[in-house]
């Protein structure tokens, strides 16, 4: 049974033309949001998908009222936001329930904040528990229960105060795999059932299929500044079967969008420079994929969602590896999938330190900052440069803190290359015990 | 890609050469070393020159007495490190000597530092006849006694809580039991004992200005530093003196601060026993300094050497193996009764000792007076630490919800903290001389004057470590007002609070024994209470009513301990904890 197209519903909440961006010491901007545009409708269930830096969480939080955009229009109901709004409420990914509160008292204290007499707010919070399968639980206190019963409290808090919009903030990525599918089936049965009081739900996630397989529509957003890049309109009927072969094909699809996006503007990788940022990317996980990948059933290559479900690599994890390893020269992408290169497959033969040869060479030849490192410290009589050197150099072009996640980066990715060492007392790089350096 | 040829020059070369931090670095040193010696040498001088060299109260002499009163800070402080190492490793290693070893600790935390003063004068002085060694001797022990039992328990339950795995580990790898305690257990106490000694030092300065001038009985001990010449001030009326010592005792602390506890905090941090970097590592500018020199490393180095060489060696000190005590259990039952036998028949012949030694004197009447002056301090105490919880606490939180402020407002707390409050007695005790205020009510403020900081930093670290989720949820449900402090706030920031205030109130506790009897010249003010009456018998050396005066107050922070903290206390580790 197709769903019913959502035209003409009631609009919720329009946001137009949104930009967020924080100040840095009086320099310029560092842009989190661009010229985001996003309308929620009456009757749909709506999913931001997006990796870390997409500043999803960010756009959450302009609808809920929690920060202001910079620039641009929000609009709840018709009316421009000024605040937090009544009738929306969140759940949290860390489900921010208070410990020192019991469970009846945690779904209570929303509907104390709005005066609520206290025997309808009793009958009101036992009847959003009982409907969300804590009876029982009324007077636990949060660290009793599990993670999953925890996050029911959660969805009890948001739902007892009759929200007209419920915003889910990765509710359950702290939840292990069972107790997530177990949560998220109950929310979609309530939801299809027309037993919950809410009109509207957005939730941030960074799970594809979590998003396929909830939501009426998909907004895929970009990092770096975040960017609405596309919007999926999810025509399935519930309950979904993920292993429906159009299911599968939409998750492809997205897979897909979301590693290739770079392509369509340039038709080339994008060439690094000193200043671009690195993400933190163990030795031993590339060595790792590299190594699933080299071997049977993939022979050398995979697609990415699969080989993503088989090494239970989320896309936060898998789309930072797997891009390091493209601009390291080890792997290429397209189309959703993922393919050694030459040196990616000799990188998988080789034993320790043909290895570590092999990589300080990609490393020098494909991370430009990594090379110049190497090179100051050449150059200097000491050998020696001192961290603040560098650093203050990527904060030209990058965030205090992503200036220092780069810089950690490069020296992990270093001392495993064994083209430099680092000592992290005296924050100093330096040449000594690295082999053939004088 | 060229590169530049630079000249060679050997590693071992390399390191020698000066670089630009030794230019700043050892002078620093140096002068440290001068002036350190310089200071011990007054000590051997003989007690006369202490009588013909009286104090003056000429500023210039300031930075010297500065000088003596930081030596013997940390004197006191190295007293406490070997007195924690060891008392600590007892207590914890051996059951039989934790049984007894652990409530002395926990009693001797309670008794009054400045109540061990009357004795320990008249002790050090007669061990060191005729030598000022002796009074400094009384003097750092005093300091000793302010420092030490906190370090110590910190110590023992470090100890207590080394993690299993790295216990098998070093079984694993054969430690010897020495090897074992200088490479695991120590390092791994490390954080809390550096924060502990920073509490300690905080505390310290207090009594080291109480404890320089001093009389007990006909004996009046008056040590060149900081403490004797406010005394000095005090007597002869002196409001500028006054206004020097509060100057140079906050340039003191300042510069103690910055060389050695910053530090030493940013040094311990790599002890730490979590594999993730903390958000903000603490930084010192001299640790900086220190590590980044060339000859100073170099000179460091043999220190650092015969260090390491003497935690390599493999004493072996008998301790018996935990393996083989299962097949020995009738025997060692048998010895756990001898002890604890030993133990009550000890505890009986003390208590008698003293019940004897008291009642020479003291009647029953004398007694319940006592009694009933520990109640005055007591609601002294509870109303104080009450008002400065009501004035600190909302404004803690305020701040520590703003970051920027939190950061600024964080250290002068601390300062505060550590500043020795019967510095500016005098300011408030020519007020209420001037005014002729009500002492039973006017000088109860100063009972909290140095203590209450350790409420406000406590509170304002709680509201800074809030979660932020927490505070979005409560916003997102519109949680405002009375019901966002009593359900979201305040349970948030509670065991931040009871740190502070068991803090607080301790401290308080020792300060009535100097602030409900202040003098101005020949102007003595006195307030009924605990405190004075210790005060006023230690200066007339009255030696059981003074044991008595110190028994009750003994008795009173045991008691408020364990009926309002240690409940408070675990309603806060149990109920309270985040997460």
């Amino acid at each position: 049974m197709p769903q019913e197209t959502v035209t003409l519903r009631q609009e919720i909440f329009s946001l137009k033309h949104v930009d967020k961006g924080y100040h840095k010491g009086g320099e310029e901007d560092i842009q989190v949001l661009d010229d985001v545009n996003l309308t929620l409708h009456e009757g749909e269930i709506v999913g931001l998908l997006g990796r870390s830096g997409s500043g999803k969480s960010t756009l959450l939080r302009i609808i809920a009222g929690l920060i202001q955009a910079s620039a641009g229009e929000v609009n709840y109901c018709g009316q421009p936001l000024n605040g937090p709004a009544e009738g929306v409420a969140m759940v949290f990914q860390t489900f921010a329930l208070f410990p020192w509160l019991t469970v009846l008292q945690n779904v209570e204290a929303g509907l104390e904040a709005l005066g609520v007499e206290p025997k309808e707010r009793r009958r009101r919070a036992l009847a959003a528990i009982d409907l969300i399968g804590l009876d029982g639980f009324e007077n636990a206190y949060p660290r009793e229960l599990s993670g999953g019963m925890r996050q029911r409290v959660g969805f009890a808090r948001g739902l007892v105060v009759n929200p007209t919009l419920l915003l889910m903030d990765e509710p359950f990525s702290a939840l292990d795999v069972l107790t997530a599918e177990t949560l998220r089936t109950d929310l979609l049965d309530l939801w299809n059932q027309k037993q919950l009081p809410i009109k509207s739900i957005l939730i941030v996630t960074h799970n594809i299929e979590e998003a396929v397989f909830m939501c009426d529509r998909i907004m895929v957003l970009s990092s770096n500044p975040g960017r609405v890049v596309a919007e999926i309109k999810v025509p399935f009927a519930h309950p979904r079967n993920r292993l429906d072969p159009v299911f599968r094909k939409m998750v492809d699809d997205i897979y897909a969008l979301m590693t290739q996006r770079r392509s369509a503007d340039t038709l080339h990788k994008v060439q690094l420079e000193i200043g671009s940022p690195l993400t933190e990317v163990s030795t031993n996980l590339m060595a790792g994929l590299m190594e699933a990948l080299a071997a049977a059933p993939y022979n050398g290559r995979a697609d990415l969602p699969e080989i993503g479900s088989k090494l239970l690599l989320e896309v936060d994890d898998l789309f930072p590896v797997t891009e390091t390893l493209e601009h390291l020269g080890f792997v290429e992408l397209r189309d959703g999938d993922i393919e050694l290169t030459a040196a990616g497959k000799l990188f998988a033969d080789y034993g320790t330190q043909e290895r570590k040869v092999l990589f300080a060479e990609h490393l020098l030849r494909h991370i430009p900052l990594a090379a110049r490192i190497r090179r100051v410290l050449q150059e200097r009589p000491g050998q020696r440069a001192p961290r603040l050197r560098f650093e203050q150099e990527l904060e030209d072009s990058l965030s205090d803190s992503a200036a220092e996640e780069t810089l950690d980066t490069v020296i992990s990715w270093g001392r495993y290359a064994e083209i430099f060492s680092y000592n992290d007392h005296t924050e100093t790089f330096s040449m000594e015990d690295v082999e053939g350096a004088q | 890609m060229t590169t530049v040829i630079r000249p060679f020059i050997p590693a071992t070369a390399k390191r020698l050469l000066p670089n630009r931090w030794d230019l700043i670095a050892f002078p620093l040193i140096l002068g440290f070393l001068l002036f350190a010696t310089t200071g011990i040498q007054g000590t051997w001088a003989p007690i006369s020159a202490l009588q013909t060299e009286p104090i003056s109260l000429d500023a210039a002499n300031l930075p010297e007495y500065a000088l003596r009163t930081t030596l013997r800070m940390l004197a006191a402080m190295i007293a406490s490190i070997v007195f924690t190492l060891v008392y600590g490793t007892l207590a914890a290693k051996s059951r039989r000597a934790g049984q007894l070893l652990v409530p002395i600790l926990d009693i001797l935390q309670s008794v009054p530092v400045l109540g061990y003063i009357s004795f320990t004068v008249t002790f050090f002085l007669a061990l060191f006849p005729g030598r000022v060694l002796g009074a400094e001797f009384a003097a750092i022990f005093a300091i000793f006694t302010s420092q030490a039992w906190n370090m110590t328990f910190s110590f023992y339950q470090s100890l207590r809580t080394v993690p299993n795995d790295l216990k098998e580990v070093s079984q694993n790898l054969r430690l010897s039991g020495w090897q074992k305690f200088w490479k695991l257990e120590v390092p791994f106490s490390m954080p809390g004992m550096i924060w502990n000694m920073m509490m300690s030092m905080s505390g310290g300065w207090f009594f080291v200005v109480a404890s320089e001038a001093i009389t007990v009985g006909d004996k009046t001990v008056t040590l060149p530093g900081v403490g004797s010449y406010l005394a000095m001030a005090i007597s002869n009326k002196d409001l500028t003196a006054v206004g020097w010592v509060i100057l140079t005792m906050t340039v003191v602390i300042v510069i103690y601060d910055q060389f050695l506890f910053r530090p030493l905090v940013a040094w311990a941090d790599k002890f730490r026993l979590e594999d993730t970097m903390s958000q903000a590592a603490p930084e010192s500018w001299v640790l900086n300094l220190i590590q980044r020199t060339r000859i100073i490393q170099q000179l460091l180095r043999p220190f650092g050497k015969l260090l390491k060489k003497l935690a390599r060696m493999r004493l072996n000190i008998a301790l018996p193996q935990s393996i083989h005590t299962e097949s020995h259990s009738s025997v060692s039952r048998g010895l756990d009764i001898a002890w604890g036998g030993f133990m009550v028949l000890l505890c009986g012949y003390v208590s008698w000792k003293l019940y004897s030694f008291i009642s020479s004197e003291v009647g029953l009447g004398e007694t319940i007076r006592v009694v009933g002056l520990g109640f005055i301090t007591l609601v002294r105490v509870t109303v104080l630490i009450a008002l400065a919880s009501i004035i600190w606490v909302p404004l803690g939180v305020l701040i520590g919800l703003r970051p920027r402020l939190a950061e600024t407002i964080q250290p002068i707390a601390q300062f505060l903290a550590a500043f020795p409050a019967n510095l500016l007695f005098p300011v408030f005790v020519v007020f209420i001389v001037h005014f002729k205020l009500n002492p039973d009510i006017w000088l109860s403020p100063l009972i909290v004057l140095g203590t209450q900081w350790y409420i406000l930093f406590n509170v304002v670290a709680g509201a800074s470590a809030f979660p932020n989720d927490f505070r979005e949820a409560a916003t997102n449900f519109h949680i405002k007002g009375w019901q966002w402090w009593k359900q979201v706030m305040l349970p948030g920031i509670f065991p931040y609070y009871i740190t502070g205030a068991i803090t607080a109130s301790g401290g308080a506790w020792n300060a009535s024994i100097v602030s409900e009897m202040v003098s101005w010249g020949d102007d003595k003010l006195a307030a009924h209470g605990l405190g004075a009456y210790i005060a006023q018998t230690t200066a007339a050396g009255d030696f059981p009513k003074i044991l008595l005066g110190i028994c009750v107050m003994s008795l009173f922070v045991v008691l408020f301990n364990r009926l309002l903290w240690r409940p408070l206390y675990a309603i806060a580790e149990n109920k309270l904890r985040l997460n």
